[in-house]
């Protein structure tokens, strides 16, 4: 019987890890499975189990593969990993080499944006009271975006028809890529330093989920959330939604449509404008309606009060008032005091004492009953004739009617 | 006299409407009032009508103070 030979440990699994790295289908395969125990090292390297319902297998997802990760594998997470199955020598336990891990049924990308937007969600970026209004009428707009292609043509056009009071800044950054997020956040928070717009619109024309991934980036949510300038993002089509919506101060469907947002349209303004100066001269109109009525009150007062006012024909006034309320109504009160002046004037001119002075008499009865037609007066009669300097008394001595003129 | 804005000339217009419609102002202040509305409105639809777009391309200098640029369109991604 031949001595059975001894063999270290080392050679043991020196001869396992031969036997697995011979075999052709270990050297690449795809496991699915539910991870478990998922752990990152300091070192970068990550490790983690793969299981299912009867057993379970180790894992090594080594840093420079970890870091290409777009999403965070998490424990539960059903997830199929590429990879080498061998022997670990120093503790003879087999385990999968990944180099690629993805999200079971869904892509990892998905997984990625649900992900990050949990967690911004959780640190409040996507609050709604952190949303800044975007301004009435910007004056000046930043479009952070690609310099090139349809979507920076598109929002031009229309901010020009609708407008062209702005001025547009063009920030030109790319828009996909590796260098994309980088290039966007560092433009955003450069724009919002500088204070070169009052507002920001950040996005790109349509494109696939891989297309549009810059703005599903964590540096550009950051940088948008950090702008005091208000941010509306304009990624994609209709149906896209990116992070870049969830944190900016409003979401457009569209780069068109960002241009709609931002700006008020033109032709819109002028008719709202005509409606103000319809109030405008609506308001003024009746102002000056309850100004004439008060002239009005204020004349037929003073005719009560004083007799002599009827004199004056109201209407001529009240058309001279009309008129100065047309011409503006400046200086109303000086106005005012202009006419009490002719009223006045008017009042002392027809004085009775004044008309007396002319030459004129009034004669008087006995009571004091004033003569005003000879029916009123017989011979021998006495009466006192009132001239502005005193009373002559007379007698009667006869009456004669004044010639009526004869009608042609 | 510094040149308004049309947000300001707006602003101020709406203002006034809203003064005037209130009705308690003076008349002599309500006529300074709607003098100043009419030529508000003038303004605002001058803007409106002579306005032209002004369109630069900014980018950042070595030292980071933006620098502007003709914009022209630049074709077809």
């Amino acid at each position: 019987m031949s001595q059975q030979p001894i063999y270290t440990v080392s050679q043991v699994n020196r001869y396992v890890k031969s036997l697995l790295d011979g075999d052709r289908r270990l050297a690449g395969l795809f496991v699915r499975g539910e991870i478990s125990n998922y752990k990152r090292y300091p070192s970068g390297h990550h490790y983690f189990s793969l299981k299912d319902g009867e057993g379970a297998l180790r894992c090594v997802l080594f840093r420079r593969e970890a870091e290409l990760l777009r999403f965070q594998p998490e424990n539960g997470m059903t997830v199929i990993a590429f990879g080498r199955l061998t022997v670990f020598p120093r503790d003879g336990q087999y385990q999968l080499y990944c180099s690629r891990l993805t999200p079971d049924g869904v892509g990892d990308l998905h997984v990625a944006f649900e992900q990050l937007k949990a967690k911004l969600y959780q640190e409040g970026l996507f609050d709604p009271a952190h949303k800044k209004p975007i301004p009435r009428f910007p004056t000046k707009i930043a479009l952070i975006t690609s310099p090139a292609g349809a979507a920076v043509r598109d929002m031009l056009r229309i901010l020009k028809a609708r407008w062209p009071l702005a001025e547009v800044y063009v920030v030109p950054v790319r828009v996909q890529g590796a260098e994309a997020p980088g290039e966007l956040a560092a433009a955003l928070e450069w724009a919002n330093r500088n204070r070169v717009a009052d507002l920001i619109i950040t996005g790109r024309g349509g494109g696939s989920m891989e297309d549009l991934w810059a703005f599903n980036d964590e540096r550009v949510a950051r940088a948008i959330f950090a702008c005091t300038t208000p941010v509306i993002s304009a990624v994609g089509h209709e149906p896209d939604v990116t992070i870049a919506d969830f944190v900016a101060d409003l979401r457009a469907a569209t780069p068109s449509n960002a241009a709609e947002l931002a700006v008020p349209d033109r032709s819109e303004l002028k008719s709202a404008l005509n409606g103000l100066e319809a109030r405008l001269t609506g308001a003024m109109s009746r102002r000056l309606e309850r100004a004439r009525t008060w002239v009005e009150q204020m004349g037929e007062r003073r005719a009560l009060s004083d007799p002599m006012a009827p004199i004056q024909d109201r209407r001529v006034l009240l058309d001279y008032q009309r008129e100065r309320l047309a011409r503006g109504l400046q200086g109303a009160l000086s106005g005012e005091r202009e006419r009490l002046g002719r009223l006045s004037a008017a009042l002392d001119a027809l004085s009775p004492l004044k008309v007396l002075a002319r030459g004129y008499a009034i004669p008087y009865e006995k009571d004091g009953t004033m003569v005003r037609s000879i029916s009123q007066a017989e011979t021998g009669m006495e009466l006192d004739l009132r001239l502005w300097d005193g009373t002559l008394r007379c007698r009667v001595e006869g009456s004669a009617h004044q010639k009526q003129r004869s009608q042609p | 006299m510094k040149k308004r804005s049309f947000e300001e000339s707006a602003q101020r217009l709406e203002e006034i409407v809203r003064l005037l419609e209130r009705g308690d102002v003076p008349l002599e202040e309500a006529m300074a009032l709607f003098e100043e509305g009419t030529g508000l409105m003038k303004t605002c639809t001058t803007l409106l009508d002579r306005a032209e777009q002004k369109v630069r391309k900014l980018t950042a200098a070595p030292d980071g103070t933006p620098v502007e640029q003709e914009f022209e369109g630049e074709g077809a991604e």
